[in-house]
């Protein structure tokens, strides 16, 4: 690890400014993929902004259209919630399968939208079920806030503050682990809503998480197992590497449609 | 079990729990990393970054002269204090009589580099953090040369070393050529199979460390390490590399946190701590970080094999013919030239009966890491192999596997088989007969169906597998080219006040040895475990030893032990007769106590203890005062542990996951000292051996650069993918040492992998499942089954 300074403001106006004022400073969510990588001295900040003191970061809570979750909400608290629960389901499982009890229990939601990792779980539930990123500045559609392999529409020392999750009639999830770091090769978030089905796929794209149109579209007027069984992935555009092809990918991708279809469907 | 026995005292036998468990629990464990010295400071290597370079020129002057950095020093230090190269310490022939082509092996690279990881300079500086940074600043000048990475083409790539045309180390053989051409010749069915061993990362839980210190009053220094064999590390330091004389050099390998092998060798980092600490006046430290530890600890495995059973009409195997190419890596590793060799074609006969047997090994230099023993060293490999082809074998006579291995097996004893070892004891029938019984392999049929019904694909698997432990006789390894002796030896101290401290040459890291060693002596002497310390992994304390590996330290380590307390017995039977006034043959020593034979007159053992050293009651002219002896014990044979596993799994073809449903292990270990530990040493080495088979994997790109090099690639067993395995024993004595031991250390890692792969071939209806079985994999091969059942 190279040297830092640590800040840990208490209002997100002190973080924002700091995070302006150095380019080169780093916000400091739950650290479960910033502190291996300084570690590894793969990263040199120079300042870590720590943003756990701020109060209005955390918390979890119900709105008129479904379930809003501060951006420095855990992992376990997220799975634990029964406001989550009570509204979407399927996200307080997705935040229960996340990494292991070490990592749900200082993870947090805004640190794994903003480093976008391609094979982390929340941005399939986020893009699937048509969340809202809110920041410090603005409002970020889930559509618009997923650039491609760790980039987002974030911008320098933009501070996500809360995610909002609409409620849904519907929502699964499935995932397949890499069996070495049992991040997720191939998941799979489904959403319903009256008007459509949402379908994002973690995990197995080259651009990171991606929806999967044909697969909402077919859904959307017919939502069952059976509907999408002929369905296929195409893999051009889907990660290849010593764990899976991307052949295999798509199979994945397909069999945790499936599962998750199966896990709403019964 | 001896009933008799006073509640007090352990025996041999019992399932009590590890003394050393309380320490290691509650974190009091003391590892290399957790001593410092007086003015320690930090060692950082330089490592290459490239499979295979020339190295030009390595300017040092910018780092030196960074904050905190102590001195860069590079093989032309290395040279110019006159420090030898690091050895490979057994010699093989190869069949044109010519010695092994052992390249040079610097501790520090002078004209090349030929792996990445391998050493370059070492960064010595004030803080850790000082001599990473001033690492960056090092700067070498390369002139890449091409990697040479695939095993299957090395010996047309590059040449690595100037010593080894082709790459190659040597070519071996063993066995009768002509008696194995000629049973092909007569035989009335050939199967044969091609192989690959997969690369392992051993993978302990602690990283490799190392402290050097220089006094320079003593002109004598000390090394911390973490070793398997500290002696044999003291020895290749002072009589190969020629850091101090022997007597000059104390080499303590306090609590070590798992080794597998992988600390048996003696590597750079240690030798350049350790010369280091005198060449700049300060303790020198330094403690391998996971990544490092992936780059640099010597692999284990990597063959690539073809094979051939000849069998009769009957189906009797009657010849097996064997060609394999080794990968030794970058350098030949302290024992690596004795793994793919008299370690792996010597169990070539399994527990069959085979008249003849020929085996050749190519042993290849590639740029990458070295490979050398781990966790069965070249005994998994031949069993791998023997297991699978057998299998083979019997299904393409559609025959059970089990009865055709059955039909195979030896059955009387001694059996000298066509390939050196001589098997002195077991019943490997009641082994298979015992593990078909508990797996019930005559339900198997029905749970297949009920996995079919499931869309699932079910298959059994057996391996009947056999190994050599306690190694081993020192001529006869002498005679094969070892450069050591493999005795062991120990040492019992009786204190005045009755308990007992015991010095061995072996060395514990992780097999329990505070625990059952000291059961050996509290049962012998009739006094209560806690009263029995075990002292060992320095050698100021023990006076020598071979230290731990191949299973060695129950039947060798422990045997030396019994030869102690002969002694002890013997001389305390002595005083006992003058104490109490009896003739030394009338003297029983029988639960602690010493009697006179027929009269209720006796003494304790505690008594007899505090009268050697107060040496009123006997003639010390006669009879030196004190109680501590000492002793060597050289093994008579190997040992032959051996078993039968059974693995039962089920694939799911949409997605390639295993799911091994049962996992039977029958194993005949000789007499068993504790079979809590025992049962521990069968379950870890499963896992390892399951791992191997489905999960675990070291790959390296083209170029050469280690693509497995953290566990975000490297696959781990985890607890979650293990089954609850059901283990048992069968028991022959072994009738080779004092105890009847045979050893358990490796034969989970040896016997599970052809179990778990006989079972996956089973599943998927091919031969051709590769190491390891991946979902990714084991998808791709139960889709073309699909299509090929889709066709026909």
């Amino acid at each position: 690890m190279y040297a830092f300074d640590y800040q840990r403001p208490d209002a997100i106006a002190a973080a924002a400014a700091i995070l302006s004022a150095d380019p080169e400073a780093k916000a400091l969510a739950g650290g479960q993929t910033l502190l291996p990588t300084l570690k590894q001295r793969l990263a040199q900040p120079t300042a870590l902004v720590d943003l756990s003191r701020i109060p209005e970061l955390s918390g979890i809570c119900a709105t008129t259209e479904g379930v809003s979750i501060g951006a420095m909400t855990r992992h376990a608290d997220v799975a634990a919630s029964e406001l989550v629960r009570a509204a979407i389901p399927a996200l307080a499982d997705l935040a229960g399968m996340i990494g292991d009890v070490a990592v749900r229990n200082r993870g947090t939601i805004g640190g794994s939208l903003a480093n976008d990792d391609p094979t982390a779980d929340y941005p399939a539930a986020v893009l699937a079920l048509n969340a809202t990123v809110v920041t410090d500045r603005r409002s970020i559609g889930a559509s618009d806030f997923f650039r491609g392999l760790f980039e987002t529409a974030l911008k320098e020392g933009e501070i996500i503050t809360r995610v909002d999750f609409p409620k849904v009639e519907k929502a699964g999830y499935a995932k397949f682990r890499n069996p070495a770091s049992r991040y997720a090769m191939a998941g799979v978030f489904v959403a319903k809503t009256a008007a459509e089905v949402r379908v994002a796929v973690t995990g197995a794209g080259q651009s990171g998480v991606f929806l999967w149109t044909e697969a909402g579209d077919i859904l959307s007027s017919d939502f069952s197992v059976q509907a999408v069984s002929g369905l296929a992935l195409d893999p051009s555009n889907l990660m290849s590497d010593l764990h899976g092809s991307a052949e295999y990918r798509a199979q994945l991708a397909k069999v945790m449609l499936k599962r998750a279809l199966a896990s709403i469907t019964g | 079990m001896n009933a008799s026995v006073s509640s007090s005292v352990t025996p041999i036998g019992a399932a009590v729990r590890r003394k050393e468990d309380h320490r290691f629990i509650t974190g009091k464990g003391r590892y290399t990393d957790d001593m410092d010295r007086p003015g320690q400071a930090y060692a950082y290597f330089v490592r290459s970054p490239y499979a295979h370079a020339r190295i030009r020129h390595i300017d040092a002057t910018a780092a030196k002269a960074m904050p905190g950095v102590v001195d860069v020093l590079t093989g032309a230090d290395l040279a110019t204090d006159g420090l030898g190269d690091l050895i490979c310490g057994w010699m093989i022939h190869s069949k044109d009589g010519s010695p092994m082509k052992m390249g040079s092996h610097p501790a520090l690279a002078k004209e090349k580099v030929r792996y990445v990881g391998d050493h370059v300079a070492v960064v010595i500086a004030e803080t850790l953090n000082q001599a990473k940074d001033a690492a960056l600043a090092v700067e070498v000048e390369y002139e890449l040369l091409p990697a040479v990475a695939d095993l299957a083409t090395a010996t047309d790539g590059e040449q690595i070393h100037e010593c080894a045309p082709r790459n190659t180390a040597f070519e071996w053989e063993l066995g009768d050529k002509a008696a194995t051409e000629a049973a092909f010749a007569r035989a009335a069915k050939v199967t044969s199979i091609d192989i690959v061993n997969n690369r392992l990362a051993p993978n302990a839980i602690e990283p490799r460390a190392a402290i050097g210190e220089y006094d320079s009053g003593d002109e004598a220094f000390t090394l911390w390490t973490t070793s398997q064999n500290p002696h044999v590390a003291r020895l290749v330091l002072s009589a190969f590399v020629g850091i101090a004389p022997e007597n000059k050099l104390r080499v303590i390998a306090p609590d070590v946190g798992g080794g597998f092998g992988s600390k048996i060798f003696i590597y750079a980092e240690e030798t350049v701590c350790t010369w280091a600490a005198k060449k700049v006046g300060r303790p020198v430290k330094w403690t391998g970080d996971r990544s490092e530890a992936f780059l640099s600890d010597a692999h284990g495995r990597d063959h690539i094999t073809h094979a051939e059973l000849a069998m009769d009409e009957a189906g009797h195997i009657i010849g097996f013919r064997v060609h394999t190419r080794a990968n030794m890596g970058a350098y030949l590793s302290t024992f690596a030239s004795s793994i793919p060799t008299y370690l792996y074609a010597t169990l070539l006969s399994g527990q069959y009966a085979i008249p003849a047997i020929y085996c050749e090994v190519d042993a290849v230099y590639t740029t990458t890491a070295p490979v050398d023993a781990y966790r069965g060293a070249g005994r998994p490999e031949a069993t791998f192999l023997l297991e699978r082809i057998v299998e083979k074998a019997a299904r393409e006579r559609g025959e059970d596997p089990a009865e055709f291995r059955r039909r195979n097996f030896i059955k009387s004893f001694p059996h000298q088989t066509p390939v050196i070892m001589c098997y002195d004891a077991g019943d490997y029938v009641a082994s298979l007969d015992k593990a078909l019984e508990v797996a019930d392999y005559k339900g198997f049929p029905a749970r297949r169906a009920e996995s079919e019904r499931n869309g699932k694909l079910r298959g059994i698997g057996l391996s009947a597998y056999i190994e050599a432990c306690g190694i081993a006789p020192s001529a006869a390894v002498g005679s094969l080219g070892a450069g050591v002796g493999l005795w062991e030896s120990a040492e019992v101290r009786v204190n005045p006040t009755g308990n007992v401290e015991v010095l061995t040459g072996s060395h514990s890291h992780g097999q329990g040895h505070e625990t059952t060693f000291a059961q050996l002596v509290s049962a012998r002497l009739g006094i209560p475990i806690d009263q029995v310390s075990v002292v060992h992994g320095d050698t100021d304390k023990v006076q020598f030893g071979m230290g731990t590996y191949g299973s060695r330290s129950g039947a060798v380590g422990m045997s030396a032990i019994v030869k102690a307390l002969d002694k002890v017995e013997a001389k305390a039977k002595k005083i006992a007769a003058h104490m109490l006034e009896a003739s030394e043959g009338d003297i029983e020593f029988k639960d602690g106590r010493f009697t006179v034979a027929g009269t209720d007159r006796s003494l304790a053992f505690a008594e007899v203890a505090l009268n050697a050293y107060v040496a009123h009651k006997f003639p010390t002219s006669e009879i030196e005062p004190g109680l501590k002896e000492g002793a060597f014990y050289d093994p008579t044979n190997f040992t032959f542990p051996a078993g039968c596993h059974i693995c039962e799994l089920e694939v799911d073809p949409e997605t390639g996951v295993v799911e091994i449903k049962s996992f039977v292990a029958i194993d005949d270990f000789g007499e068993i000292i504790n079979p809590m530990i025992v049962e521990g040493q069968v379950h870890g080495g499963i896992g390892q051996g399951i791992g191997q088979a489905l999960m675990e994997g070291v790959t390296y790109d083209e170029d050469g650069q280690l693509v497995t090099g953290s566990y975000m690639d490297y696959t781990m067993p985890r607890a979650g993918d293990l089954p609850s395995f059901t283990v048992g024993m069968t028991q022959t004595r072994c009738p080779s040492n004092p105890l009847g031991i045979k050893g358990c250390g490796e034969a989970g890692a040896i016997g599970a992998p052809p179990a778990v792969i006989n079972a996956l071939t089973n599943a998927l209806g091919t031969e051709d499942v590769p190491m390891p079985a991946t979902p990714s994999r084991v998808w791709a091969i139960a889709q073309a089954r699909a299509s090929r059942l889709a066709a026909e």
